[in-house]
């Protein structure tokens, strides 16, 4: 196009693109280095595009069809959508993944926070803090089978101890007002020293003299953490929120392994519910209108963390 | 005043002291129950009722382990005594072997590479690609899970181990940033020495670049092959299959097989014990790099 409004100022195309002064597109996306550079990039720009890029496009596509993976897709529009916001099941997931984050975030951090706090003033110790870390190691799925076993109505030891005390057994897992809180406690276990050693390392940034100074000044380890330590944590904190804020929302292991939705949907979590729409029952168009409606939701709780913690700045600097 | 000092010290080292005591009680809450899977996979599986709340093993024996591992004597008398549920937990550990490479030693590799361009090297659309693979880490894994899972089946891909492996080889949004934050601190004086001796990229990231950030490969190395060793929800999609199954997948079949009856909790806890030794061989040998790894990859 532009070569042809140009030609009657320049004798032939071919000397357009020879024009020393512009560099083409074609030239600055392969010039000497950029070579170099793209192939460094390729292949985990290759692995992002295909399991990435592509995928959060065609997750959106699928949600807009009816698919059971044996006939083609049949596009549906916003019928997915609409369906989804008058689903109670839909509702309840989400009643009880809002749940779980609650039982879940505050204690998790509020035990991490008195761990790196301690660790910090009493025991510094690696092996303290390899022992604290040692759940986390381990896999979702084998502290759910774990502390399934644990708090066994019949055989697991919390229930042979509260028993041997003269309490009465508890069905932790079966039971409907139960089961939640539970499995929330059961990652509480699994988070709770990782959490405290994040805290930890941005305790260690905070500058000693601040401590110094607090203690002449007459203030009690009390009202020094409240005052210096939790303030300058302030970045840290926000980055353990966010983080197993988003994590929390996805809760699906423990489930899986142990109550599987149960009892009474009392443990059906979105991401649980939106596995058993795709991978059980096949409604793939029905489960991706879901994930991304979670996409969206954990995008809007980001910000809004973001905004309310001021996450970019900090009193230290 | 010098008896107010002694007595405001003393409360100092009381309150040391409850530190200690409360330090040494999350302790035995993070351990305890690790210890109880060790003390039941050592149990007969006749003595789990009578034995629940004991802290030792009566008469530990190593059978259920054996037996897990598909070592035990099937003409054992012991064998013939439980209906035990049936498992070839060996399979399972070399098939997490397998995955937990093919999935981490390319994904390094590849991640090192992009990296070094992204810290280092000029190119078209440099800042946008990586606010790109930015964003990917926001992304719930679900949503990806879904048209991933499809792809895999698309390519016959399900119940292998480069289904498995696909997603994790090529890169984790992760793996790039972490190493991309490292990379950016490598000393310019380093490497300009070597540009003006005519070294080219490539043996700048080999020679300088790689040997420089050792440590730092060593964290993502210990990090990420920790997370797929652990990896669920993936594995358990694409890899159901008794061939290609890892250690998590395996475990929770296991756990399904008798979801009705009784589980077979000494074989259960045989497994789990299983797949925690690697982890505490880890520890025991790389215990300060692996804490140190998980407590300053975070928040960076």
């Amino acid at each position: 196009m532009s070569d042809r409004k140009l030609s009657p100022v320049l004798p032939t195309p071919r000397q357009v693109t020879r024009e020393p002064t512009r560099r083409s597109f074609f030239r600055t996306l392969f010039y000497k280095d950029s070579v170099c550079a793209w192939i460094f990039v390729a292949p985990a720009l290759i692995g992002f595009t295909v399991f990435y890029l592509v995928p959060c496009i065609r997750a959106i596509h699928i949600s807009l069809t009816d698919w059971n993976l044996l006939r083609p897709p049949r596009f549906v529009g916003l019928q997915n959508y609409a369906r989804l916001w008058a689903d109670g099941q839909f509702w309840n997931a989400m009643r009880v993944t809002l749940l779980y984050v609650l039982y879940n975030i505050p204690i998790q951090t509020v035990i991490g926070l008195l761990l790196a706090a301690l660790l910090d003033r009493v025991g510094r110790s690696v092996a303290l803090r390899a022992i604290i870390l040692a759940p986390y190691l381990i896999a979702n799925v084998i502290a759910a089978i774990l502390w399934f076993w644990m708090l066994d109505p019949l055989l697991g030891f919390i229930n042979a101890l509260l028993q041997s005390m003269g309490f009465a057994r508890i069905p932790f897992f079966s039971d409907q007002q139960l089961a939640l809180p539970t499995i929330a406690a059961v990652n509480i276990w699994r988070h709770m020293g990782f959490v405290a050693l994040l805290f930890y390392t941005g305790m260690q940034a905070i500058p000693r003299s601040l401590y110094e100074a607090a203690r002449i000044e007459g203030a009690g380890p009390w009202s020094s953490f409240w005052n210096i330590t939790l303030p300058l944590l302030r970045p840290t904190l926000v980055f353990v929120l966010v983080t197993s804020i988003i994590g929390s929302f996805q809760i699906f292991d423990t489930i899986a392994v142990t109550t599987l939705g149960g009892p009474v949907n009392s443990t059906r979590s979105i991401v649980w519910y939106i596995y058993e729409s795709s991978f059980e029952y096949y409604k793939m168009g029905y489960a991706s209108a879901m994930s991304c409606v979670l996409f969206v939701c954990l995008t809007v709780v980001t910000i809004v963390q973001m905004r309310i913690l001021r996450s970019g700045q900090s009193e230290l600097s | 005043m010098k008896s107010s000092d002694s007595s405001n010290r003393k409360r100092l080292n009381r309150a040391r002291w409850f530190g200690y005591a409360i330090l040494a009680l999350f302790a035995l809450i993070s351990l305890g129950p690790i210890w109880i899977a060790v003390k039941t996979a050592l149990s007969d599986s006749k003595t789990l009722f009578s034995d629940a709340s004991s802290f030792l093993p009566q008469d530990p024996t190593l059978f259920n382990l054996q037996r897990v591992l598909g070592f035990a004597d099937p003409a054992d008398p012991r064998m013939a005594q439980m209906s035990y549920g049936k498992i070839d937990f060996f399979r399972a550990l070399t098939n997490s072997v397998v995955f937990t490479l093919l999935a981490v030693i390319p994904q390094i590799a590849f991640s090192a590479m992009a990296a070094f361009a992204f810290a280092r090297l000029q190119f078209v659309g440099r800042r946008l690609i990586f606010f790109l693979f930015l964003c990917a880490t926001m992304i719930p894994a679900i949503v990806l899970f879904i048209p991933n899972f499809i792809l895999i089946k698309d390519l016959g891909w399900l119940n292998t181990y480069q289904g498995m492996a696909a997603p994790y080889a090529l890169m984790t949004p992760f793996a790039v940033f972490f190493l991309r934050q490292m990379f950016l601190s490598t000393p310019r004086e380093l490497e300009e020495c070597a540009r003006i001796d005519g070294a080219s990229y490539v043996s700048i990231f080999f020679r300088i670049v790689l040997p420089f950030h050792r440590s730092a490969l060593a964290t993502l190395t210990i990090i990420t092959s920790l997370s797929a060793w652990n990896e669920f929800f993936w594995p358990f999609l694409v890899g159901r299959s008794e061939s290609v199954r890892v250690m998590a997948v395996a475990i929770n079949a296991f756990r399904q097989q008798q979801a009705g009856g009784t589980p077979d909790w000494s074989g259960l806890m045989a497994c789990t014990v299983l797949g925690i030794i690697p982890i505490f061989i880890l520890l025991l040998l790389f215990g300060r790099k692996v804490v140190e790894s998980f407590q300053y990859a975070g928040p960076k």
